[in-house]
């Protein structure tokens, strides 16, 4: 088996290879509903109404892709400059932290002020996160998949701790939960009966912002030449730990933004359960929209629309909403694979 | 309860073996694997998928010897699965590594929730008993602590020796860690770098998949979701730790697993100002302070990582 570079990728196959390999994904993931016992095409139907059938429907999977689009643009920078950060969630337990800690009374700004605060200090908290594994990385060479990924254990009982301790609400009824975010804090709803708040708006512009940095600056493109080429970055004087540093501090940043939209725009309260794994399923974000910052939304809205479509299958269908994660993970290799396949081709022999 | 005296103590010494034997599965595996030249991520959810695996063989009536082989060719399954996407496409073995951890786990728990609908205390089965080895375990303390364990746990140590044996000391071996420093040099001899490190990848992952299965048939009795709790990714340290040797990953087991053990028993014994999070923070703390102290010296095998494309230099 050889792989050869292809010479020129047609236009048609670079959008059709990511869209040909998730219906290859959702194929593979009949078979588990059958398994169920479920019948398929009903349960594919009942998975996409669930998703975007209604508008409720639709408001809870723009609710679920604010956090997802922020963590897949933290994925997508990182992975630019190779910059193995698979530290999203411990990032965004961090930023849901420091929105507990200035968010719930210890400061009032007018909500002009407040709201624009709490993503600042929750994106320094999880851009300082990131820091260290950067550091060590820049400085002692110390391998920053297994330090991200050992970190994001030490937050979440960090944040164990501090909810089952010190920042536990006593009005709470005894749940480990954090006390409410004050109303100057509370990102604004945006459709009247639905959960949809102003996060979205938010991550939207955060894409545009990143897509602009990655594309059109100095900085993106330091980014992307430390990622492509260490050695002809170098030669072209580009500082290699002053990028790697900068991409930490973005990454991270953006990731504990996700963690400030869920405790003050989604639950308006701190609790253990508020990312199921957000920061993890934002790498197949990334992955889906090829790192991309713009494609970043249309693939956080398919994920959403997955586990949102998944959630009210399993109630119908009685096929256990893990098939959402399952199809998840099946979607990144695949188009792993496929986006690599436009650009080579395989031949047997 | 005097710090030193628990020194002493058997149930000590013999807590820290026990904990000590997934490790070792895990960190072996992980070893093989890069050793060969290949970084397995998927090690958090293959040893997921083992646990599941070897408690669901046994819960439905097989046998726990059974259920080990079970889980170790699940394990292969999802080397194997590995190895397509990262020895023969090449892709980035992070991003396949992780892939292949979401995707074991996320069909661990599909498969789980789909065998035993609406379970909501989990059900427990009969695990593996001690095997005290005759005379030998009734050496005081050493002998009772060593000698009087589950049989994994035998396997565990002798597999450390085995594998030592194989990577140092037969031509396979040689050729495993051949393939990890110099792919090219080993297509020269006529051996296909592809089929040897997926070879590698598949006997790795195996490995890790019994290392999850000792959690669910041999020191507790069922699956729990979130059991390997990130064990995987500290087996990934400690092989930095270990320097790619079997022997120092065995050390590297042990004395991980003996700060585990001091953790639990002072956490238990005093009367402490400090809550019990910041205790269960100690193994993953030790795993990133374990890295940095190595880090420096550490001697990567040299096509770590790197994808071996024929016919290209």
């Amino acid at each position: 088996m050889l792989l050869e570079p292809r010479k020129h990728t047609p236009l048609w196959m670079t959008i059709s290879a990511p869209i040909i390999a998730v219906v290859i994904v959702l194929i593979l993931c009949g078979g588990l509903i059958a398994w169920a016992g479920a019948p398929l095409l009903d349960s594919y139907i009942a998975l996409f109404v669930g998703a975007f059938g209604s508008k409720f429907a639709l408001a809870e999977t723009f609710v679920r892709a604010t956090p997802l689009i922020l963590t897949g643009l933290a994925a997508a920078v990182a992975f630019r400059a190779k910059l193995w950060n698979i530290g999203g969630e411990g990032q965004l337990y961090m930023g849901a932290l420091a929105t507990t800690y200035f968010g719930t009374g210890l400061i009032t700004l007018p909500p002009a002020l407040m709201i624009p605060f709490l993503f600042i200090v929750g994106a320094i908290a999880g851009g300082l996160l990131l820091l260290v594994p950067a550091l060590l990385k820049t400085r002692l060479k110390v391998d920053e998949v297994v330090t991200t990924l050992l970190l994001n254990f030490v937050v979440l009982l960090l944040a164990n701790y501090l909810l089952f301790g010190p920042w536990k609400d006593p009005l709470a009824m005894g749940w480990p939960q954090g006390a409410p975010v004050i109303d100057e804090g509370i990102l604004p709803n945006l459709v009247a009966k639905t959960r949809l708040h102003a996060g979205l708006i938010f991550s939207l512009v955060a894409a545009l912002f990143i897509w602009l940095l990655m594309t059109k600056t100095k900085w993106g493109l330091e980014i992307r030449a430390v990622g492509n080429n260490q050695d002809a970055a170098r030669f072209a004087g580009i500082s290699i730990n002053k990028t790697i540093i900068r991409t930490a501090l973005i990454s991270g940043g953006l990731a504990a933004c996700a963690g400030v939209t869920e405790v003050a725009g989604t639950k308006e309260y701190l609790t253990l359960d508020i990312s199921p794994g957000f920061g993890y399923t934002g790498i197949a974000v990334a992955m889906l929209a090829g790192l991309n910052p713009l494609a970043v939304i249309i693939s956080a809205l398919f994920i959403a629309g997955i586990f949102n479509g998944a959630d009210s299958m399993s109630r119908a269908m009685d096929v256990s909403n893990y098939i959402a994660d399952v199809i998840t993970a099946a979607s990144l290799l695949l188009v792993m694979l496929s986006v690599m396949l436009t650009r080579m081709r395989i031949r047997w022999n | 309860m005097e710090f030193f005296e628990m020194f002493l103590a058997v149930g000590f010494w013999s807590a820290t073996i026990r904990m000590a034997t997934p490790l070792i599965f895990g960190t072996l595996g992980e070893l093989i694997c890069e050793r060969a030249g290949i970084l397995n991520l998927g090690i958090e959810g293959i040893m997921t998928t083992g646990a599941m695996v070897a408690w669901m063989w046994v819960y439905q009536g097989g046998g726990l010897w059974e259920a080990v082989f079970v889980a170790a060719f699940f394990g292969m399954l999802f080397g194997y699965l590995h190895s397509i996407f990262s020895v023969y496409m090449g892709l980035s073995q992070h991003v396949t590594g992780i892939g292949i951890t979401l995707l074991s786990t996320s069909l661990s728990y599909y498969a789980f929730r789909m065998l035993l609908p609406g379970v909501t205390t989990p059900p427990k089965i009969t695990p593996f008993e001690e095997w005290p080895v005759p005379l030998l375990s009734d050496i005081p303390v050493i002998g009772e602590a060593l000698f009087n364990q589950s049989p994994l746990t035998y396997v565990a140590f002798l597999s450390v020796l085995a594998v030592a044996y194989i990577l140092y000391r037969t031509p396979l071996g040689l050729a495993v860690r051949m393939v990890g420093e110099n792919p090219m040099a080993v297509e020269v001899q006529g051996i296909d770098v592809y089929k040897l490190r997926t070879g590698a990848v598949m006997v790795g992952s195996a490995f890790m998949a019994v290392g999850g299965a000792f959690f669910t048939i041999s020191v507790f009795d069922a699956f729990y979701f979130d059991m390997i709790n990130g064990r995987g990714w500290i087996c990934v340290a400690l092989v930095i730790f270990a320097s790619w040797k079997p022997s120092k990953a065995l050390f590297g087991a042990l004395l991980f697993a003996a700060f585990d053990a001091i953790q639990i028993r002072v956490q238990q014994a005093s009367v402490s100002f400090i809550p019990y999070q910041f205790y269960l923070m100690m193994p993953y703390i030790f795993s990133i302070l374990a890295l940095i102290i190595m880090s420096r010296k550490a001697a990567y095998p040299k096509a770590l990582l790197v994808p071996f494309r024929r016919g290209q230099r």
